[in-house]
């Protein structure tokens, strides 16, 4: 799960980083007052979606007057932004982020993220170009793996600020600051804190401008503050909807609709449409255990989609047993009016069963004998092949 | 031989009276598995499907002998379960239940660093040695008993697998599934080891996915120590970068971890890797052939 810039870093002031936030405003006629009770000249007008890329789509604008603030406001509030996190479709932004306008003297990338153990991941070169710094000057970015027994001490702090450039008499700031992080990290159970920008300000102050944050979802019951801060409104709604029914669905941009249980078999049966020259268009897991129920929520779920052109239910049966599945297809099939070419293929427990009650469901459907020839009929129905 | 488990294997279920650890107690136990009881706390000292249940991991070990544990307890209390069998002296502790809090594996992990306990999982359908021990939730339908090893990151796909090994007349020696967690216990080195040595497995089926650097590591391992042929197939070659495709660990970062880094290093080690997931019995009947081992591979 994320959330937004405005609790990343409210969350973060709890946990002792120096940053700032000013104020939210969801309704351009407030954007004005807000910032004159901010104080100061300069503002930034930042766009909240979770997203990255903001400033290079038109979400992040300096002001320099309570005019320019409504200006600003006006053309980001209800904007359909576009980063190369959001997707082709883009997020519409509903919140603004109000900030008082810093001078910077110099930036920094600062973040902590999840491998084998937990690592921070800095940089002496930070703001929006840090992908690209990641992408062509790898030596730019400093890695400092931290051992989970010990956590983060004061010098794993002090190497990370020595080869980034973090000036000498800033050093106790900055190690205060990225242990902080550190805490939060382990105390919320987080997938990722970002700081970035994080500047030194021209009369010398350590400042998060910019902060991320998201959260491991497996940890989410035992955080019932940081489940609060779940914005709905940021999420795919069929990825929502997916997860009401436990399925695990993530949208792609083709037009053969697949629905498979198990992770690695739908990521394979992704693979083998594509190489049989078909596009798929999404990933489906309906989970080890799913009912008849679940199926037909999936099934709905996929036909949804009005790029769907085909559809293929790829199940080898082992918890599942493929007279359950065939019981889900029929009655979602039925339920919603199916225009779509079906191809089915079965495996495992209790295949013959289900293949029966398929084939006397009156249902148009092909029943593929393997996921071989099951790629090669449903890439053919779409006019792949 | 065969790696892990095998008809000597004594096997206690944690969490066997919940709908699954029941459900797949009494499937491990008609396949003739040793199960030898189950442990919920609060349940001890009572009975289900004719063995004993116990409070606590300990008492169960004391009173049965057992060596094996097959985990089914809810996500929330997966970690806390796994150490209980470690600290009560289970030889392997097998981890079916998915969705645990990633830094609850980390401690789970650190934990067991010092431990003889061998881990495997979580989030993954366990092992099985064909016609000698079932330890998870797989088929047993479709497995058959013979020569190959097979390891696999993922669960159906596992299955998807063994059935194509089967259906060509290939037999299995052990199918393990290390699971899809990016922090799990024993890795794809882990078991080819174990493979590699054991004189009854004589070529592997590795299946891997995108995410990590578990399939590079292998690679890396294999052309440097292994004696024995292997196949391969990784999949998510059609998932978009930053993506998570299900499980957890399966996510595409920054330009690592892709299907095509996985193919690459592999290929270069001497692995024949199929390109689609119908091809995984085809591409190990290549291998085998080539080392000259076809026919003692088939079954009977």
């Amino acid at each position: 799960m994320k959330i937004h810039e405005y609790q990343a870093k409210e969350l973060l002031i709890k946990y002792g980083v120096n940053a700032q936030v000013g104020a939210v405003v969801t309704d351009v006629n407030d954007a004005a007052q807000a910032a004159q009770c901010l104080g100061g000249e300069v503002f930034v007008v930042k766009a909240q979606v979770h997203a990255g890329g903001r400033g290079k789509a038109g979400g992040v604008k300096l002001c320099r007057s309570l005019d320019e603030v409504t200006a600003a406001a006006q053309t980001i509030l209800g904007m359909q932004m576009v980063t190369p996190q959001t997707g082709a479709d883009g997020k519409i932004v509903n919140k603004i982020l109000i900030d008082k306008g810093v001078k910077i003297a110099k930036e920094f990338y600062l973040s902590i993220t999840m491998a084998d153990t937990p690592v921070v991941v800095a940089s002496g070169e930070g703001g929006t170009e840090i992908e690209e710094t990641a992408a062509t000057n790898r030596d730019a970015i400093v890695r400092q793996v931290v051992p989970f027994e010990t956590g983060l001490k004061d010098y794993h702090a002090r190497n990370v600020g020595k080869k980034i450039g973090i000036p000498a008499n800033l050093m106790r700031d900055f190690s205060t600051m990225l242990k902080g992080m550190y805490r939060v990290f382990t105390e919320k159970d987080c997938s990722l804190v970002e700081i970035n920008p994080l500047v030194i300000t021209e009369d010398g102050t350590l400042l998060a401008l910019d902060a991320k944050m998201s959260f491991d979802d497996n940890a989410l019951f035992r955080h019932p503050d940081v489940l609060a801060l779940r914005d709905e409104a940021e999420e795919d709604v069929k990825e929502a909807e997916a997860a009401k029914y436990g399925l695990s669905y993530v949208s792609l941009d083709g037009d053969i609709g697949c629905m498979v249980n198990g992770a690695g078999l739908a990521m394979a049966t992704m693979d083998i449409i594509k190489a049989y020259g078909g596009r798929p268009a999404n990933f489906l897991d309906v989970g080890g255990s799913a009912s008849a129920e679940k199926v037909a929520a999936a099934f709905k779920i996929l036909l949804a989609d009005k790029n769907v052109k085909a559809i293929l239910v790829n199940i080898f049966g082992g918890i599942m047993k493929c007279d359950v599945i065939a019981e889900g297809i029929i009655s979602a099939a039925k339920e919603v009016n199916l225009a779509v070419q079906l191809v089915v293929r079965l495996d495992g427990t209790n295949v013959n069963e289900g293949k029966e009650r398929l084939r006397t469901s009156g249902l148009k459907l092909i029943a593929a004998g393997d996921l071989g020839e099951a790629a090669r009929v449903v890439c053919a129905a779409v006019g792949g092949v | 031989m065969s790696i892990l488990v095998n008809k000597s294997s004594k096997v206690i279920v944690q969490g066997i009276t919940g709908a699954h650890g029941q459900f797949h107690a009494s499937q491990m136990m008609s396949y003739g598995t040793k199960v030898v009881g189950g442990v919920t706390p609060g349940k001890g000292g009572g009975e289900i499907l004719g063995v004993p249940v116990f409070d606590t991991v300990a008492e169960a070990v004391a009173a049965t002998g057992a060596n094996v544990s097959v985990i089914f307890v809810p996500a929330a209390f997966a970690a806390d379960g796994i150490l209980e069998a470690a600290d009560a002296g289970i030889s392997l502790v097998v981890c079916i239940t998915e969705g645990i809090p990633v830094q609850d594996m980390m401690r789970v992990k650190g934990y067991l660093k010092d431990k003889k306990t061998v881990f495997l999982g979580a989030n993954c359908p366990g092992i099985i040695t064909p016609g000698e021990c079932k330890a998870g939730i797989m088929p047993p339908a479709i497995h058959k008993k013979g020569r190959v090893g097979v390891v696999s990151r993922s669960g159906t796909l596992t299955y998807e697998a063994v059935n194509q090994l089967t259906v060509r007349g290939i037999g299995q020696s052990t199918a393990v599934g290390i699971g899809g967690d990016p922090i799990k216990g024993l890795g794809f080195v882990d078991v080819l080891k174990l493979f590699n040595e054991d004189s009854e497995t004589l070529a592997v089926v590795l299946i891997g996915e995108i995410g990590g650097s578990g399939e590079e590591d292998a690679a890396e391992w294999i052309k440097a120590n292994m004696k024995k042929p292997v196949a391969a197939f990784i999949a998510g070659a059609a998932a978009p970068p930053g993506k998570r495709m299900g499980h957890a660990g399966a996510i595409i970062m920054g330009g690592k971890g892709t299907a095509c880094g996985k193919v690459a290093a592999l290929t270069d080690a001497g692995v024949v890797v199929t390109e689609t997931p119908d091809k995984i019995g085809d591409a190990l009947v290549e291998a085998v052939k080539a080392a000259g081992l076809y026919e003692r591979c088939l079954i009977g």
